[in-house]
């Protein structure tokens, strides 16, 4: 299949190694042609693949194998050190100000996701980092761009400077950035127009802009669903008018991203935040290694672990963590665990976060949405002591929970199956957690991959 | 002939709307064409090096790997057959190949299939920020333009200042337009709009509709549900559904399509900001998997950039000088 994600295509990869005593250069080129396609089919750029691909094989061929590891694992470690450094290090935070607001332009192309993301950004530091924020509406183009902005401010309670569609934008943001200092703003968020980076008279315009306010943060928008020519866009953005940040959008769609690694690899501007839904709070700070985790398949754990702090209530989301971390846990607390995983919402989001969960298709979505019934009912028809400690199951409790349920006992099988491969998920995470970062070796194996 | 040189002695004496694309395309094709030349300049007899290169160009335009690679490997194997070893053949050919895949996927139409008895109801659909509402409006003039009544249906509640953004256009293009509150049900929105649509006797409803990524199965089941209020309240419609892809989207695009079309009947592609300097190769990737034929092409911003796609100029403005 062609569209399968990088982390479906990759764990196919590594399978295929699975059992292979030694890296050698036959089988190895084997998995960087798939790594190549792979990346591709993610839409990071051919020239930045090539260069991928290169270092990936420079540093194999350069470097023995280490003992404890196997050579998939191996191959697992350098792609995996390789896409991290390519998603970069570099500094993705903002700088505030101290005398004076802290000017945030927002730029990119049309559709990028400019005015949902200085709304988010607004919510942000207003809300988590107690800043004073002021938004300027400099989209004079769009029809409604500015009542869009308008209504969003409205709803998070952040006021906006709005002069109409007859003032130049230039203009605008001078009046805005005069009333931040005046009024002690900490922080002013700029939302410029879309346009194309070809478009010269708008890129000055933008360039007019940056030079009457002198912003601290120029951000260029980057939808994540881009393909081959975001590189080429961010290049000229970055040279007209010298980015200092980068935020992926609608990262929370089946989209692999791969424009993240193209233009961070092609422009050097360190990718700051990601936008991960529709809601105003769905914006988070990008860090890199995560994102490298997650295309690798180890599901970002820290993300889910966030996301769930934040939603459920915060001792609920404790004892769930504990739990989950603990690797002790029984069938009752594996469906309670289901059951808040899809409390939180946007499964889909969180799904592709949990490790061993790497493909998520709509139908999935369904699917396990089915199956979650389905377990509740077959583990409704399990007895105290066998909720448990389901290793007391034999064939004879089998055949009596799938009667009892309605069920069969392959039905009966896959709960038990499914219980395993969650415990084992739970120990993986925890040893991930005590690392706080890849376990090297990754304990042999990664859930739900080999 | 190769379709390059037919291509050009069909276009020798450029028309309007040649022009048009040609401008429109401009900055897609520079880049493309460029590299083509460059590469048979590179080379004058070709070699695997030379369909290494011609893969890379392929790819770069986004239509695909699994494309890519399948249209190179006929490449490889025609010219071998023909014998033909001349870079501006193999680029000739390779035109050719691109163009037959495409027509050899089903029939190539453009304008709205008008029904006959009552309104025709197009419905618009596609992830955030494609450019749907203004794609409605170039549609709306369109239409409008060719002595059709055309009405409005702004069935995105969701997007703040989609509804005003959707009204300032009806204003503009002086057309009727049903519009409900935001965060309401959008189904009831497009009931409404089908009721209205009846009562004035509209030739065509455009009905907009939120951004959705394909992935939210939530919002696909209200796409779903708008879908089968229209159908109910107006016999055999939608009868057009039109799809809006952005020309910088990558192979997502596939995956967008193939959603959407699960939950509604996709009878068209509309891509849109061809002007920017994406090749908007996807398309050739959603008609290869799909069979989906594209409709129209935005050239620009202006209100009269929506053109019929035409697969002939396309590949004109992708690939020639």
């Amino acid at each position: 299949m062609a569209f399968e994600s990088l982390t479906d295509k990759l764990s196919g990869i590594f399978k295929k190694l699975k059992g292979q005593a030694r890296l050698t250069e036959s089988n190895m080129d084997e998995m960087l042609k798939e790594i190549r396609v792979a990346l591709l089919e993610a839409d990071v750029n051919f020239k930045v693949v090539k260069e991928f691909i290169n270092n990936v094989k420079e540093k194999a061929i350069g470097q023995d194998v280490l003992k404890q590891l196997n050579p998939s694992q191996m191959i697992v470690k350098i792609v995996h050190d390789e896409l991290e450094q390519l998603l970069g290090s570099g500094e993705n935070e903002i700088n505030y100000q101290k005398n004076r607001p802290t000017v945030i332009m927002l730029v990119g192309l049309q559709g990028s996701g400019k005015t949902t993301t200085a709304g988010k950004l607004a919510y942000l530091m207003k809300n988590k980092l107690n800043k004073k924020v002021l938004l300027a509406a400099c989209d004079v183009y769009r029809p409604a761009a500015i009542d869009q902005l308008e209504q969003i401010a409205n709803d998070i309670n952040v006021p906006v400077v709005n002069m109409g569609t007859n003032v130049s934008p230039v203009e605008i943001s001078k009046a805005a950035y005069k009333k931040a200092f005046d009024d002690h703003f900490d922080v002013l968020i700029i939302d410029t127009a879309g346009r194309l980076q070809i478009d010269e008279q708008l890129m000055d315009e933008l360039n007019h802009i940056k030079l009457s306010i002198n912003p601290d943060e120029v951000l260029l928008l980057v939808d994540a669903m881009s393909g081959q020519d975001a590189v080429n866009v961010a290049s000229a953005f970055n040279e007209k008018i010298s980015l200092t940040g980068v935020v992926m959008s609608k990262l929370d769609g089946d989209a692999r991203g791969g424009a993240a690694l193209s233009v961070k690899h092609i422009t050097n501007v360190p990718i700051k935040f990601s936008g991960i839904g529709e809601k105003i709070v769905d914006l988070d700070i990008f860090h890199a290694d995560r994102m490298a985790d997650r295309i690798l398949g180890m599901g970002d754990v820290m993300t889910l672990v966030e996301k769930a702090q934040e939603e459920i209530d915060e001792k609920d989301a404790k004892k769930t963590v504990n739990k989950m971390m603990s690797g002790k846990f029984d069938l009752d607390d594996m469906l309670e665990q289901m059951k808040k995983v899809q409390k939180m919402g946007s499964l889909g989001g969180l799904l592709k976060l949990v490790p061993g969960m790497p493909k998520v298709s709509p139908e999935q979505l369904a699917h396990s949405e089915k199956e979650m019934k389905n377990f509740e009912i077959i583990i409704n028809s399990m007895t105290k002591e066998e909720r448990k400690n389901p290793a007391i199951f034999k064939y004879s409790r089998k055949i009596r929970v799938a009667n009892g349920s309605g069920k069969t006992v392959a039905d009966v099988n896959r709960v038990l199956k499914k219980f395993e491969q969650t415990k084992e998920m739970m120990k993986q995470m925890e040893s991930y957690k005590k690392s706080g970062r890849m376990p090297p070796g990754f304990n042999g194996k990664f859930p739900g991959m080999f | 002939m190769g379709l390059i040189s037919f291509l050009k002695s069909k276009f020798k004496n450029k028309d309007k709307s040649v022009e048009e694309y040609s401008q429109g395309m401009e900055k897609s094709r520079a880049n493309f064409s460029n590299r083509l030349e460059t590469l048979s300049k590179k080379y004058r007899k070709v070699n695997e090096e030379y369909f290494d290169e011609l893969e890379e160009i392929l790819i770069e335009s986004d239509i695909g790997v699994s494309l890519a690679v399948k249209t190179i490997e006929r490449l490889l194997d025609e010219s071998k057959k023909k014998k033909i070893s001349d870079a501006d053949q193999i680029n000739e050919l390779l035109v050719d190949i691109l163009f037959e895949d495409y027509m050899s996927k089903g029939n190539d139409f453009h304008e709205i299939r008008f029904n006959e008895n009552g309104p025709t109801v197009l419905l618009v659909v596609g992830v955030n920020g494609v450019g749907k509402t203004t794609t409605i409006a170039k549609l709306a003039k369109r239409y409008k333009d060719m002595n059709k009544k055309v009405l409005l249906v702004a069935a995105d509640t969701f997007r703040a200042g989609a509804i005003e953004q959707l009204q300032t256009w009806a204003n503009r293009l002086n057309i009727d337009i049903v519009t409900g509150s935001q965060n309401g049900d959008p189904a009831s929105v497009a009931f409404d709009g089908m009721r209205r649509a009846k009562q004035t006797n509209a030739d065509l409803v455009i009905v907009d509709t939120a951004g959705r990524l394909q992935t939210k199965q939530g919002l696909m089941d209200e796409l779903g549900k708008i879908n089968r209020v229209i159908s109910k309240e107006i016999a055999d419609a939608p009868h057009e559904t039109f799809l809006i892809i952005d020309a910088t989207t990558g192979q997502n695009g596939v995956s967008q399509a193939k959603a959407f079309s699960e939950v509604t009947k996709i009878t068209g592609v509309v891509i849109t900001k061809m002007d920017g300097t994406s090749k908007g190769g996807i398309i050739l990737a959603i008609r290869d998997e799909l069979s989906i034929p594209v409709r129209f092409i935005g050239l620009g911003e202006g209100l009269d950039h929506l053109k019929e796609f035409d697969l002939h100029k396309y590949l004109y403005g992708l690939c020639v000088k």
